[in-house]
């Protein structure tokens, strides 16, 4: 940074341990005389102070601390029903938390200020170290220093006698090419070498490892990349949720997704209307190792995709293996059952029919939906099932479900007639009852036992409403075969984020920087023929790291051992043991 | 009778535990042995034990320019027979120990490490290939190391079979991915990784604050310290060691980033666990960052890399066994 300093040296700011201490730079601002500071001074000063080692390395802590919250608390991105639950459990502690955006950490404006900052550091570090690297690229080695015996690694090397003789009290023929000889050896070892020969005394300058900073370079730049790229594609995708139950469809249309998540400059224009149809969802489950019955082995879901104008096209949706189509990401995130369930009035009437999705409680798919009757009726119906695949009974009484499949599978239901709650317009949850205005007629405490239904199976409706039946989907099966009479559903994801790829190339570009400036020595080398005050030529050699080098001195040894070697072979053999020091 | 596959491994890791136990006895007998003569050292401070043929830290301590002579010099150690023992039985147990491994991992018909019990196995077992990898690549004698190893794999092995042990079940659907031999093995490494560095920044700050000491009193307690590397060279090869780990972590973090694409439908979604990954990582950029920031070099940073293990051990812990999150995988 400072002009002082050594031109060919990576630019650092001046608390890096590689830059020079005492630097007039740094020394101005923390000086004890404390110069007055204008505008602009303070300005460059808050600015130093901004990108310095010290502040950088305080922000990267305080970014790991912040993170930490997150992971305490709920958080709404990726856990909403948590957080509501957290406000259920702790109604007191929570609005707190929420005050300080607890249960959205990372999205917070003290959590978004840490990271800003931290990437106006870097931005602030990252341009004068490019411009000044750009340089450094451009420039030549340094002069060889006078005493390279200070240097780390120094070692020497007797000129080979036959090269030494013909030494004339000037720059020896014989110094010269073994100079030449080092030249270009280093150069082969991707070296950038400079000749330079100081009061007669031949030497050469070299450096290599320049891929060390730029290396640096390319990842703080590309950590950059990857802020952006994430907040463009963030900004312009969306992800949407949709459940489609077997033999039913969805058209990607706004109005079709069950929930859907814009970025803030998303057009929903945009959206391609092409259809994906679920023909089938195989599911899996272990049968045979004892430890693991019913868990599941795989979920298939077959599904045909059709765009406008185009031919139906047969495709799979698999747990980590998404249908990438239209420009969308279709991922298949869970499934369950949806009893087909069909209302009739007093007169036997269809009032409703339907295949409703029903939740999965646990892993044996214990599952509970809500059937809502608005109309058709003498009141509004509200029915909440339960609905087990292989219905098991507990020391209880209570019923589970044992295993995951269909074998026997039963359908309970709770009915309720009253106000349902959805004439205001108010939007309601489909998987919800909210029973307060409704009066129940069926299980729990009523006394009345709730109505107990297998596939195919009809019964009556408390007060004379009707009749609910559970319909059986594969009503040819054989005797007893339940295994298709429910059909299932599937639940998608649908994302499209424009940027994924180019957090990918920065993803790579950051693993790439990061091994290169972490492994690639930058050093310096130099090779001199020196000429002791006995008129004897020595070769010497020695070498300066740039940054961290654990291997500096054996490469010089290394080097001058190879260098040495390749002037003795080049010798008559005799004077080849005198080369020993 | 006969045993499946899974019982022979559990033999097998009862048979590496009680190995790891004798070469950690060993282990410590040796650095009680230093103790001893680093005591001596000081006793015959006059004469100078000039046996050392391969002695700890004697290639550094004659190195060094004699300014700081006296009582922070190191002490030439020599032949240690309880070393000696305590390498071949850890090169033993680790024997054992891969044997458990693969044996689980061919009753599995599967990577050994897809809940905690494998991680755990398949972890410990990379900390101590690690360990012995840098045994033979590193010219520093660092086999002193062997105590902190041998009794962390001890105890993390023993937690593993008694509290986290299942039996071998399937692989459910979101762990069917190739993405689970990478990212979990390359994890898994890194933490070898971060254990040694551990270790090593351990032993920096003692010697550190032994060598300050030193500085200033004239009589110093000689202990075991006196024979290892000074701090300097410590720090040199922790360093080393945690930048490997940190560029594993980096990768691990990535890996895992795709396979979430892939699985989840996102690429990141501040899950726990990847929640704690991100902490891990910019705790040990702060780390590398420390390294090279005046005032910072030295114990500071020898701190954060200790508070970045600590941070790794809570994240396989804690994290998996306690935050609710995507990543349920323990198999508990």
């Amino acid at each position: 940074m400072s002009p002082q300093s050594d031109p060919g040296a990576p630019s650092r700011p001046a608390d890096h341990i590689d830059s020079v201490e005492g630097a007039p730079d740094a020394a101005s601002d923390n000086s004890v005389s404390q110069p007055k500071l204008g505008f602009i001074g303070w300005i460059r000063f808050a600015w130093r102070q901004l990108t310095s080692m010290r502040t950088a390395l305080l922000l990267l802590l305080l970014l790991a601390i912040a993170a930490v919250p997150g992971s305490l608390v709920p958080q709404r991105s990726s856990d909403p029903n948590g957080v509501v639950q957290y406000f259920t459990d702790n109604p007191a502690l929570a609005p707190v938390l929420d005050g300080f955006q607890m249960f959205d950490v990372y999205t917070s404006a003290w959590f978004s200020a840490i990271y800003l900052l931290l990437f106006v550091s870097l931005i602030g570090c990252v341009i004068p170290r490019t411009k000044h690297h750009l340089e450094a690229l451009r420039a030549r080695p340094p002069r060889t220093p006078v005493r390279l015996s200070r240097l780390a690694g120094y070692t020497e090397r007797p000129l080979p006698v036959s090269a030494g003789a013909v030494s004339t009290g000037s720059t020896s023929s014989g110094a010269d090419a073994a100079i030449d000889a080092a030249a270009k050896q280093l150069r082969q070892a991707g070296y950038r070498v400079e000749r330079f020969d100081a009061r007669d005394e031949a030497s050469v300058s070299a450096e290599r490892g320049y891929l060390r900073e730029t290396g640096n370079l390319v990842f703080h730049t590309a950590l950059l990349g990857v802020l952006v790229a994430v907040g463009i594609g963030g900004g312009f995708g969306f992800a949407g949720q949709r459940v489609i139950v077997e033999g039913q469809s969805f058209v990607n249309t706004l109005a079709a997704y069950d929930s859907f998540n814009p970025g803030r400059f998303f057009d929903d224009t945009s959206l391609k209307p092409y259809r994906i149809s679920l023909e089938e969802l195989d599911a899996v489950y272990e049968t045979r190792n004892q430890d693991a019955i019913g868990q599941a082995i795989d979920f298939t879901a077959h599904v045909t995709v059709q765009g406008q104008g185009e031919q139906a096209t047969e495709e799979t949706v698999k747990v980590n293996e998404p249908l990438y189509t239209h420009g969308t990401d279709v991922y298949l995130l869970g499934n369950g059952y949806a009893p087909t369930i069909t209302v009739r009035d007093a007169d036997g009437e269809v009032v409703f029919t339907d295949s409703v999705p029903f939740l999965p409680q646990d892993a044996n798919l214990t599952s509970i939906g809500v059937v809502k009757v608005p109309d058709g009726l003498e009141e509004q119906v509200g029915m909440v099932g339960f609905f087990y695949p292989t219905q098991s009974e507990l020391a209880s009484g209570a019923y589970t479900s044992s295993y995951p499949d269909l074998i026997f599978p039963v359908l309970t239901l709770n009915v309720y007639q009253g106000d349902l709650g959805i004439d205001g317009g108010e939007p309601t949850s489909v998987y919800t009852l909210d029973p307060s205005s409704m009066e129940q007629l069926t299980g729990g405490s009523t006394g009345v036992d709730s109505i107990e239904l297998k596939p195919g199976e009809t019964a009556e409706l408390p007060n004379g409403l009707g009749s609910v039946s559970f319909d059986n989907a594969d009503p040819d099966a054989a005797e007893g075969d339940l295994s298709q009479s429910v059909p299932r559903f599937a639940s998608f994801d649908i994302h499209h984020d424009p940027s994924q790829l180019w957090v990918l190339v920065f993803a790579i570009l950051i693993l790439a920087g990061l091994l290169v400036s972490l492994f690639v020595p930058r050093r310096r080398m130099w090779v001199k023929a020196a000429t002791r005050p006995d008129g004897r030529v020595v070769l010497e050699y020695a070498a300066l790291a740039r940054g961290e080098d654990p291997g500096l001195e054996a490469a010089v040894t290394a080097f001058a051992d190879r260098h040495a070697a390749g002037l003795s072979a080049a010798e008559p053999p005799h004077d080849r043991d005198s080369s020993s020091t | 009778m006969t045993f499946t596959l899974d019982e022979i491994s559990i033999l097998c890791v009862y048979s590496a535990m009680a190995v790891y136990a004798i070469a950690f006895i060993a282990y410590a007998i040796d650095l009680a042995r230093r103790s001893v003569a680093a005591t001596r050292a000081v006793d015959e401070a006059k004469v100078p034990v000039a046996v050392g043929a391969s002695a700890v830290g004697s290639t550094e301590g004659a190195a060094r320019p004699a300014n700081r002579a006296g009582a922070a010099a190191s002490v030439v150690y020599g032949r240690s027979p309880a070393l000696r023992v305590g390498v071949a039985m850890t090169v033993v147990a680790w024997l054992l120990h891969l044997t458990a491994d693969v044996l689980r991992g061919l009753a599995a018909g599967r990577v050994p490490w897809a809940n905690m019990y494998e991680f755990a196995l398949t972890g410990t077992l990379i900390i101590t290939t690690v360990f012995l990898v840098v045994l033979l690549l590193v010219k520093q004698d660092l086999r002193f190391l062997g105590t902190f190893v041998t009794g962390l794999v001890l105890v993390l092995l023993g937690v593993a079979t008694v509290n986290f042990y299942v039996s071998v079940v399937p692989l459910p659907p979101a762990l069917q991915s190739v993405w689970l031999v990478i990212h979990v093995f390359v994890a898994s490494s890194s933490v070898g990784f971060f254990a040694l560095g551990f270790a090593l920044s351990v032993v920096q700050l003692l010697q550190s604050r032994r060598e300050s000491v030193a500085e200033t009193a004239k009589a110093v307690k000689q202990n075991f310290l006196a024979t290892l590397p000074d701090s300097i060279t410590l720090e040199n090869l922790a360093y080393r060691v945690n930048i490997i780990g940190f560029i594993l972590w980096t990768f691990t973090l990535m890996a895992g980033a795709i396979w979430a694409e892939k699985a989840w439908g996102r690429y990141w979604g501040w899950d726990t666990k990847e929640v704690w990954t991100f902490i891990i990582w910019v705790i040990f950029a702060g780390y590398i960052h420390a390294r090279a920031t005046r005032g910072w070099r030295g114990s500071r940073s020898a701190w954060l890399a200790i508070i970045g293990f600590s941070a790794v051990l809570f994240n396989f812990t804690v994290v998996n066994l306690f935050f609710k999150g995507l990543h349920a995988y323990s198999g508990l």
